[in-house]
C-alpha cells in the first residue's frame, strides 16, 4: 500500500471539473484508489462522492493506492493533483 | 408599459416576443415490476444513450462556446456512469423492484439533495447538474422528446430554470436573450448566455407572467431590466441601443484581437476611462489594452463620509485583479470644482474650478491621501498599477506626493503587507503651468497622461461648463494642440511614455494628428475603442505627418 498527502491549492477546491479529471485518471489504474478528508473516506472512482466531500482550498486530503501497479499509480497520481489541484 | 426588474447576468440589449419554455414533462409513476434483470438492463441502455448524447453535446459546445463549455458535458457524462448513482438505482430496481423511471427519479432526488445541502454555493449548484443528467436518462426511457422553441421568428426565452443541456440544444438562431424566473450568476445558463454573447437575466421570480407571452418584451441585460409593451419613446431608446450593440458587434468581429497599428507600423495603445470596478467588462469586451483612467472619485461619491482603506482597497483589488496582467491607471482623488462632497466641508469658493481641488486638497489633508495610498498599494499585489496625481502645476507638488508614497510603502513593509515594487508614478497635464514645465516634471514621473477637458479651459480661458462662449471655445485650438506636442516632446527625451485620457482622446478628427506627435496612448470610454482602433489602422502617418505638423507649428495654422 502507497499513500500521499496533498494540500489542496486551486482556489475552488476540487470542484465538478477537477474531481471529473480525477476521476478519469483513476480509471487508468488497477489499484483501488481512496481518498480521504479527515475521517471520511472515499472511493476515487467515485466523481459524485468525491465532490461530496466538499474539499476546498487549503484542505488537505491523503490519497491511498492499493493494488499490483500501486508504485506506478501513486506516483502519477501525485503528479495529477500537483498539477491539476 | 410593464417594468421588471431582475438580476442582469449577461449583457447586452435585446426585443422581442416573449416565449415560455415548454419541456416536456415525463411522468414519473411509481410500478413493480417483475423482471428486474430486465428491467436493469434497460437502464444500462438508457444510461449508455445519454453518455453517447453528452458526448455529442460536449462537442457541440465546444465548437460553439470552447473546451470550458465542452467540459461541462463531459463531467456530466462522469455524472451519469458514476458509481454509486448507478449502485443506488440498481439497489432500487433490484431490491425494491422499482421501474427504471422512478428509481433514477428518486436517485436523482437523493444525490440533488446532498448537492443543495453542501455549504458551499458552487456545490450547491451542481445539484441542478444531478437532476439535468437524471432528466435525460428518464426522457430517454420514457420516449420524451426534448422542448424546442415553437416559432418561426426569434423570441426572448423564459422559463424557470434552464439546464445546461436545455442550453446547448436550443436552435440559438431563435434565441435573442434568456429570461429565468431562479438561478444564479454562475449557473450555466449564465456562463453559456456570456459565452454566447446573448443578454440573461435571472431572478426575476414569478413578475414574468404567463399572460405576456407573444408580447413584446425588451430585455437590458447590463442593467437587468425587462419591460414588456415598451412606449414609443422607451421603444426608440431600446432600438438605437440594439443598433449600436450590432454596430459594435460588427466592428469587434472585424477589429478584435488586432493590432492598433497604423499602415505604415507605428502603435499606440488604446486604453479606457472607467469610473467603477462595474465598467471593467465593458473594457475588455471592446478589447481595449488597458484602463488609461480609473476615477477614484465614485469612491468617495458614493459614501456618507470618507471611505475606509479597507473599501477602497477592495474596489481597486477588483479592477486590477479582473483586468489581469493589463495596466491600469489609477487617478487619485480629484475633487473639487464641478465634483463637491459634502463632507468634505470644503469652503465655498468663488472660483471653484481654479480653486481648492484635486492633488491641492490630497497634499492639504494628507491623512486623506495617505488612506487612499495605502490601499492602492496594497492593491497594486494583485495587477499592473499606475498611480497618477491630478492637478499638478509645479514640481514640489508631485515631489511631495513621491515623498508620501515613500512613506506609504515603507508603513507597509513594516507590518509586512505585500504590495507591487514595479507600480508607475504619472501625472495629469491639464494646467497650462503643467505642459509648460514638462520638461522638468518629466524628470520626476512614469508618465503623463493629457486631461484636455481642463487643458483646453484653463488655457483658452473659456469655461467648459459655459455654454454660451460658443466659437470662443475650441477643442481644436492650435493653442492645446501645440501645448501637447510640446509635452509629447518633452516626454519622450526623457524617456518616459505619454497618454490622452480627455474626451479630446476618441475625437477621430485629431487621430492623425495625435499620430503624427507621437502619443504613445489614447485612453477613451469603452464604446470608443473600436471605431478608433478602426481610424488608427487606416491612418498613415508617413503620408500626413509632414503636412499636419507644418499647419500646427508654423505659419499656415489655422488662426
Amino acid at each position: 500500500m502507497k499513500s500521499f498527502e496533498y494540500t489542496v491549492q486551486d482556489p475552488i477546491g476540487i470542484h465538478a471539473r477537477p474531481a471529473g479529471l480525477l476521476v478519469k485518471e483513476v480509471k487508468k489504474y488497477a489499484s483501488t484508489i481512496t481518498l480521504s478528508k479527515g475521517e471520511k473516506s472515499v472511493n476515487a472512482l467515485k466523481l459524485m462522492a468525491i465532490m461530496g466531500l466538499g474539499i476546498k482550498q487549503g484542505e488537505t486530503v491523503k490519497i491511498t493506492v492499493e493494488g499490483d501497479d500501486e508504485e506506478k499509480a501513486a506516483a502519477e497520481i501525485e503528479a495529477f493533483f500537483k498539477a491539476n489541484l | 408599459m410593464i417594468s421588471i426588474q431582475g438580476k442582469g447576468v449577461s449583457t447586452g440589449v435585446a426585443l422581442g416576443p416573449l416565449y415560455f419554455y415548454k419541456r416536456a414533462k415525463a411522468e414519473i409513476t411509481h410500478e413493480t415490476v417483475e423482471d428486474t434483470a430486465a428491467e436493469w438492463e434497460r437502464f444500462k441502455e438508457a444510461q449508455a444513450k445519454a453518455v453517447e448524447q453528452l458526448g455529442e453535446l460536449a462537442e457541440k459546445a465546444r465548437a460553439e462556446a470552447g473546451d470550458e463549455a465542452a467540459l461541462l458535458f463531459e463531467t456530466h457524462q462522469l455524472m451519469a456512469e458514476d458509481l454509486d448513482y448507478e449502485e443506488a438505482i440498481q439497489a432500487l430496481i433490484q431490491d425494491e423492484k422499482l421501474n427504471a423511471v422512478a428509481a433514477v427519479s428518486d436517485t436523482a432526488a437523493q444525490f440533488a439533495e446532498m448537492f443543495a445541502s453542501m455549504d458551499d454555493a458552487y456545490m450547491q449548484a451542481r445539484a441542478a447538474d444531478v437532476k439535468d443528467v437524471s432528466t435525460r436518462i428518464i426522457g430517454i426511457l420514457t420516449g420524451a422528446v426534448q422542448g424546442g422553441i415553437d416559432s418561426e421568428v426569434p423570441v426572448i426565452l423564459a422559463a424557470d430554470d434552464l439546464a445546461p443541456s436545455e442550453t446547448v440544444q436550443l436552435d440559438k438562431s431563435k434565441i435573442l436573450g434568456f429570461v429565468t424566473e431562479g438561478g444564479s450568476g454562475s449557473s450555466h445558463t449564465a456562463i453559456l448566455a456570456r459565452t454566447m454573447g446573448i443578454p440573461a437575466i435571472i431572478g426575476v421570480g414569478k413578475q414574468v407572467k404567463e399572460e405576456y407571452a407573444g408580447r413584446e418584451v425588451a430585455i437590458d441585460g447590463t442593467k437587468g431590466e425587462i419591460i414588456v409593451d415598451a412606449d414609443e419613446n422607451t421603444r426608440k431608446l431600446i432600438l438605437k441601443k440594439i443598433a449600436d450593440q450590432k454596430k459594435t458587434r460588427e466592428l469587434l468581429e472585424k477589429l478584435k484581437g488586432l493590432p492598433n497599428k497604423t499602415k505604415d507600423g507605428q502603435s499606440i495603445r488604446v486604453y479606457c476611462n472607467i469610473g467603477s470596478p462595474d465598467d471593467v467588462p465593458a473594457v475588455l469586451g471592446n478589447d481595449a489594452g488597458g484602463v488609461g483612467l480609473f476615477r477614484s472619485e465614485f469612491l468617495y461619491l458614493n459614501c456618507d463620509d470618507y471611505p475606509s482603506e479597507e473599501y477602497q482597497f477592495e474596489a481597486y483589488k477588483k479592477v486590477l485583479s479582473d483586468m489581469g496582467d493589463k495596466e491600469v491607471v489609477i487617478r487619485t482623488l480629484d475633487i473639487g470644482a464641478d465634483k463637491q462632497i459634502d463632507y468634505f466641508d470644503l469652503p465655498k469658493e468663488e472660483n471653484p474650478a481654479m480653486g481648492n481641488r484635486a492633488l491641492r486638497i490630497c497634499l492639504q489633508r494628507p491623512e486623506i491621501f495617505r488612506t487612499q495610498l495605502r490601499a492602492l498599494y496594497r492593491a497594486s499585489a494583485f495587477g499592473h498599477l499606475c498611480i497618477m496625481f491630478p492637478m499638478v502645476t509645479s514640481v514640489w507638488e508631485v515631489r511631495e506626493a513621491k515623498k508620501m508614497c515613500e512613506r506609504v510603502k515603507k508603513e507597509l513593509t513594516k507590518e509586512g503587507k505585500a504590495f507591487s515594487d514595479s507600480v508607475q508614478i504619472g501625472i495629469m497635464i491639464e494646467t497650462p503651468a503643467a505642459a509648460v514645465m514638462s520638461d522638468r516634471l518629466a524628470k520626476e514621473v512614469d508618465f503623463f497622461s493629457c486631461g484636455t477637458n481642463d487643458l483646453t479651459q484653463y488655457t483658452l480661458a473659456c469655461d467648459r461648463q459655459n455654454a454660451d462662449l460658443g466659437r470662443f471655445f475650441n477643442a481644436h485650438h492650435p493653442a492645446v494642440l501645440r501645448l501637447l506636442k510640446m509635452v509629447c516632446d518633452n516626454a519622450h527625451k526623457n524617456g518616459i511614455w505619454v497618454g490622452i485620457c480627455g474626451e479630446l482622446g476618441a475625437d477621430l478628427e485629431l487621430t492623425e494628428t495625435f499620430l503624427s506627435i507621437g502619443i504613445d496612448e489614447l485612453s477613451v470610454s469603452p464604446r470608443a475603442v473600436l471605431p478608433l482602433r478602426q481610424k488608427i489602422r487606416e491612418t498613415n502617418v508617413a503620408v500626413c505627418k509632414d503636412s499636419i505638423l507644418g499647419t500646427l507649428l508654423g505659419d499656415k495654422t489655422q488662426d
